[in-house]
């Protein structure tokens, strides 16, 4: 590999950035000044190529120091890392989050999706510009999902410079996400976790049950409240008892795909290549869903915790935590917990004295929702394009570093601590006997008391939105975020479980349950939609990457139509649909046009 | 001539392909089955010297049991497979996705695009006038090869033949996303400034004339190119002791292209900079 890197210099700002990442470079071979040993020593080789996995952590260096990623910053990064350039601009220009050309150091990302459309984002969007003016040292950029649907409308403000500052503002009013943006630091303390859970202190939660009620800075803390004994359980079963104690509970994984979990660590733990990893996807990305964040943000440890069960299970010795680019808090809280459970020695070599050897290492998604596909979040952890790649080989198989790999979810991983409390048995109990166990739901929308709810599967949606509140007028709900389907106001007695909403025809995806009422205009809704997947698809297969924009022109011409003015656009979006979802290589493609279609079919959307 | 190395003999494996018993050696794909039983499936991004990338998604065939389509040039053949090729329900997803591929970008100079066209009667008009386009302008800037990524359907190859896959040069990747993805060089600068060795191997594999020698796209542009008046001979290049297989494709007289035999054992077509494009001392006649 013979790479040519350019001959724009970084700043000075910018190669600290990327030293404080990698450590000063050691040669000129590297972009340091040319010494004497340099003349007889060339760099490069199998050993430089290991460490193209820092690529993304390093754009994000840049991008935290200076706002952007000019040339001269991408190259140096490439000499350090011995990435070819073209491919790290190829990457540095597939995430949102970063950029290539100039812009202000203050980027306000204002979120313009479903739940804060109907909060009115738009007219926020409308005076935040207005109020901010031209030069004005901000630059703000409509986002998909924040992640903080239960206080619609949000905004987040990221101000680069060492250290970056971010501030949240939601629920978002003109002035104070124009003050976030302008003094971040001074910016008011988003509220605690616990407020996103309307049920928090209730007795009876499993998986919400410390949230509020714990510390989640304080360790000793987290053990005060039942931490650890999990893991404790976990030591005695061994790595066999716990894919037993696991599969035996019926666990399924919550991330959308509703596999069983225990089959997925017996698969990984049983193959002979080595070694093996365990991947936390925490890039959730689904509109309408924040669950995972709340649980991070409330009840670091109990993922941490999780996390080494599954790695211990499935004889992992790393896991790798891949977390939404723009969860700022939850990044505090999950690195602080690292660091404590580390100098505790519940991470590290010895964990907790059994000889097992585990340590978490978190990285950064930098807003793209395909990463939530586990195949792409590996080509993203590696330093590549978030593409997905296609299957099989399957992860448990080949996965990350091409190296057998389970990967789980959030909620997924969090409720193995209560499997191992309280006993496979007493958690099939739970719930019904395809669906078993508690589960989260993300309710938003036009509810009274938005936020994240736990309840056994079976409730159905109808107890839910009561739960919630549900006003007047309800018209529609969402099930399973963009990538689900409509259901009527009058089909509130679904049972929230698989098996229930997949009779229903619908899909519980990944918990978003969002109610729109009458006032909610559905065809800008469902045009939003699809502008989301338009803008998220990874561009790799054609059925995906154009047909999601042939699909957004279509509603565009209807969004004011009905009935056989519409007709011809809507055959048209039932065949691209078709196609997509049978030619489409991932999920996304192949659920683009759900939403849409179960809008047109039960909600009749365009009549 | 087909060269196949001898490799260890391989077990055949039987699966249905359209309801007949097939058998072909472990393996095979489901596309190389295909085409040994003189099927003609339509493809885009698979390339004979290279990794299938299955990203074009108009190989696609039924698969008994799979919830979605399967692209045949990836998917291996497995024993018991119930392979169906043209079905309703494949003829259609292709039907589409190449109504895609034309609406978006200019397919007049792929092998065979228009002929695949017709036979799935597909129409990229419907799409409406104000369906996007990529719109791209070529890019002329160095005297050897024109990116005309207007025609691009993003198959990969070219990114695949000059990175890990032959070239080890990985002057290009594919930067964006969406829709917005382009084939690009570092920074988006012209050629000159990037990486690229000319080696013109992205050009022997890209599929749709998005890559072409200026000669051709010249020519193209004054109309003077001509395939039924070219012949092409296949020769040894006399630059180094490599011994590199070098077809010349003449018109008039002149050498208007050279391309590189695929199924060469040493060199599946790819060549180096002098082999591809230093061919002009050849016809000073001065
Ligand atoms: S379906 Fe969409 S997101 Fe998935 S691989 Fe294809 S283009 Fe990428
Ligand atoms: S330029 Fe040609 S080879 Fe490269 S991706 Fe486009 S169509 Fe494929
Ligand atoms: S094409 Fe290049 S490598 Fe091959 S024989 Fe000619 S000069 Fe040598
Ligand atoms: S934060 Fe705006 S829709 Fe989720
Ligand atoms: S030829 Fe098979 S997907 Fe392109």
């Amino acid at each position: 590999m013979d790479l040519h890197f350019g001959d724009s210099k970084p700043t000075d700002e910018e190669r600290a950035a990327v030293d404080a990442l990698l450590g000063p470079p050691e040669s000129s071979w590297e972009g340091a000044d040319r010494s004497d040993t340099d003349l007889r020593w060339a760099r490069g080789g199998r050993a430089a190529r290991d460490r193209r996995d820092l690529l993304l952590p390093g754009l994000h260096a840049i991008n935290d120091r200076v706002g952007w990623i000019s040339d001269g910053a991408l190259d140096y990064l490439c000499r350090r890392l011995t990435v070819p350039p073209a491919e790290a601009y190829g990457v540095a220009t597939f995430y949102a989050m970063f950029s290539v050309k100039p812009r202000p150091a203050t980027v306000l990302h204002v979120c313009t999706d479903l739940a804060c459309a109907a909060a009115g984002a738009p007219e926020l969007c409308a005076g935040i510009e207005e109020r901010l003016g031209l030069g004005s040292g901000v630059s703000v950029e409509r986002s998909p999902c924040l992640g903080l649907c239960e206080r619609a409308p949000a905004a987040l403000a990221v101000k680069a410079g060492d250290p970056v500052r971010t501030a949240v503002s939601a629920p978002a009013t003109v002035e104070e996400a124009v003050l976030a943006a302008s003094a971040p630091d001074s910016a008011p303390e988003e509220p605690p976790a616990a407020l996103a859970v309307p049920q928090a202190g209730q007795d009876g939660l499993m998986l919400l049950h410390r949230v509020g009620v714990v510390d989640p800075a304080s360790l000793d803390d987290y053990r005060a409240h039942g931490g650890y004994t999990a893991l404790r359980r976990a030591f005695e079963l061994g790595p066999a008892g716990v894919i037993r104690e696991v599969t035996d509970s019926g666990l399924v994984g919550r991330g959308g795909a509703a596999f069983p979990t225990g089959r997925k660590w017996q698969a990984t733990a049983s193959q002979p290549d080595r070694p093996h990893y365990l991947v936390c996807n925490a890039d959730e990305s689904e509109p309408g869903t924040f669950k995972d964040r709340v649980l991070m943000e409330g009840d670091p440890y109990a993922l941490i915790e999780a996390m080494t069960i599954a790695g211990y299970a499935t004889g992992a010795h790393r896991g790798y935590l891949y977390l939404r680019g723009e969860y700022p808090r939850s990044l505090h809280r999950l690195e602080h917990a690292i660091a404590q459970a580390r100098a505790r020695g519940l991470l590290g070599d010895d964990v907790l004295g059994q000889g097992y050897a585990f340590d978490i290492e978190i990285r950064r998604g930098a807003g793209a929702y395909i990463c939530g596909e586990e195949t792409a979040l590996f080509n993203s952890i590696e330093g590549y394009r978030g593409e997905p790649r296609s299957k099989p080989p399957f992860p448990v198989e080949k996965g990350l570093f091409g190296k057998p790999t389970v990967e789980n979810n959030v909620e997924t991983l969090v409720n193995v601590l209560p499997i191992l409390t309280m006993g496979a048995p007493a958690y099939a109990a739970i719930g019904t006997q395809r669906s078993t166990g508690p589960k989260l739901f993300c309710v938003s929308g036009t509810v009274e008391r938005p936020g994240v709810y736990e309840l056994p599967f079976g409730a159905t949606l109808g107890e839910l939105l009561a739960l919630a509140g549900v006003r007047d007028g309800l018209r529609a709900v969402l099930l399973g975020g963009a990538a689900g389907g409509f259901v009527r106001a009058d089909e509130l007695d679904i049972p929230l479980t698989f098996e229930g909403t997949r009779e229903a025809g619908t899909t519980l995806g990944s918990g978003v349950v969002m109610a729109f009422d009458d006032t909610v205009p559905l065809p800008r809704l469902l045009l939003r939609i699809a502008e989301f997947f338009r803008d998220e698809s990874c561009g790799q297969c054609v059925p995906c990457r154009v047909g999601t924009v042939r699909q957004e022109e279509a509603l565009h011409r209807i969004v004011e139509r009905t009935g056989a003015a519409a007709a011809g656009d809507i055959a048209l979006l039932r065949e691209v649909g078709r196609a997509m979802r049978d030619a489409s290589i991932c999920g996304l493609g192949q659920t683009a046009w759900n939403a849409v279609e179960s809008a047109i079919d039960r909600l009749g959307a365009y009549e | 001539m087909t060269v196949t190395p001898l490799g260890i003999p391989r077990r055949l494996l039987e699966f249905t392909l359209d309801g007949q018993e097939t058998r072909v050696p472990e393996g095979s794909t489901i596309l190389d089955a295909c085409r040994a039983a003189g099927k003609d499936i339509p493809t885009l991004c698979e390339g004979d010297t290279l990794r299938p990338k299955n990203a074009c998604r108009v190989c696609v065939v039924e698969v008994e049991g799979s919830r979605t389509l399967v692209p045949a040039c990836s998917r291996k053949a497995e024993p018991g497979m119930e392979v169906r090729t043209d079905t309703e329900r494949a003829r259609h997803s292709r039907k589409i996705v190449l109504e895609l591929l034309a609406s978006s970008v200019d397919l007049s100079t792929t092998p065979r695009g228009a002929e695949w066209l017709k036979e799935y009667e597909a129409k990229p008009d419907r799409f409406g006038p104000d369906a996007a386009r990529l719109n791209e302008e070529p890019k002329v800037d160095n005297e050897l090869y024109v990116r005309d990524y207007d025609k691009c359907i993003l198959c990969y190859k070219c990114v695949d033949a000059c990175g890990d896959q032959w070239q080890n040069t990985f002057a290009i990747s594919v930067a964006g996303r969406g829709f917005d993805a382009r084939i690009a060089v570092e920074h988006d600068a012209p050629l000159t400034d990037s990486a690229c060795v000319y080696c013109g191997n992205c050009i022997e594999v890209c599929p749709t004339g998005a890559l072409s020698f200026k000669s051709e796209f010249d020519m193209r542009a004054a109309g003077t190119w001509d395939e039924s008046k070219q012949t092409e001979t296949t020769t040894v290049c006399a630059y180094c002791g490599v011994g590199c297989n070098l077809t010349l494709h003449v018109q008039d007289n002149e050498i208007v292209k050279v391309t590189s035999p695929h199924d060469n054992p040493v060199t599946h077509g790819n060549l180096c900079i002098k082999g591809r494009f230093g061919y002009q001392h050849v016809q000073n006649r001065g």
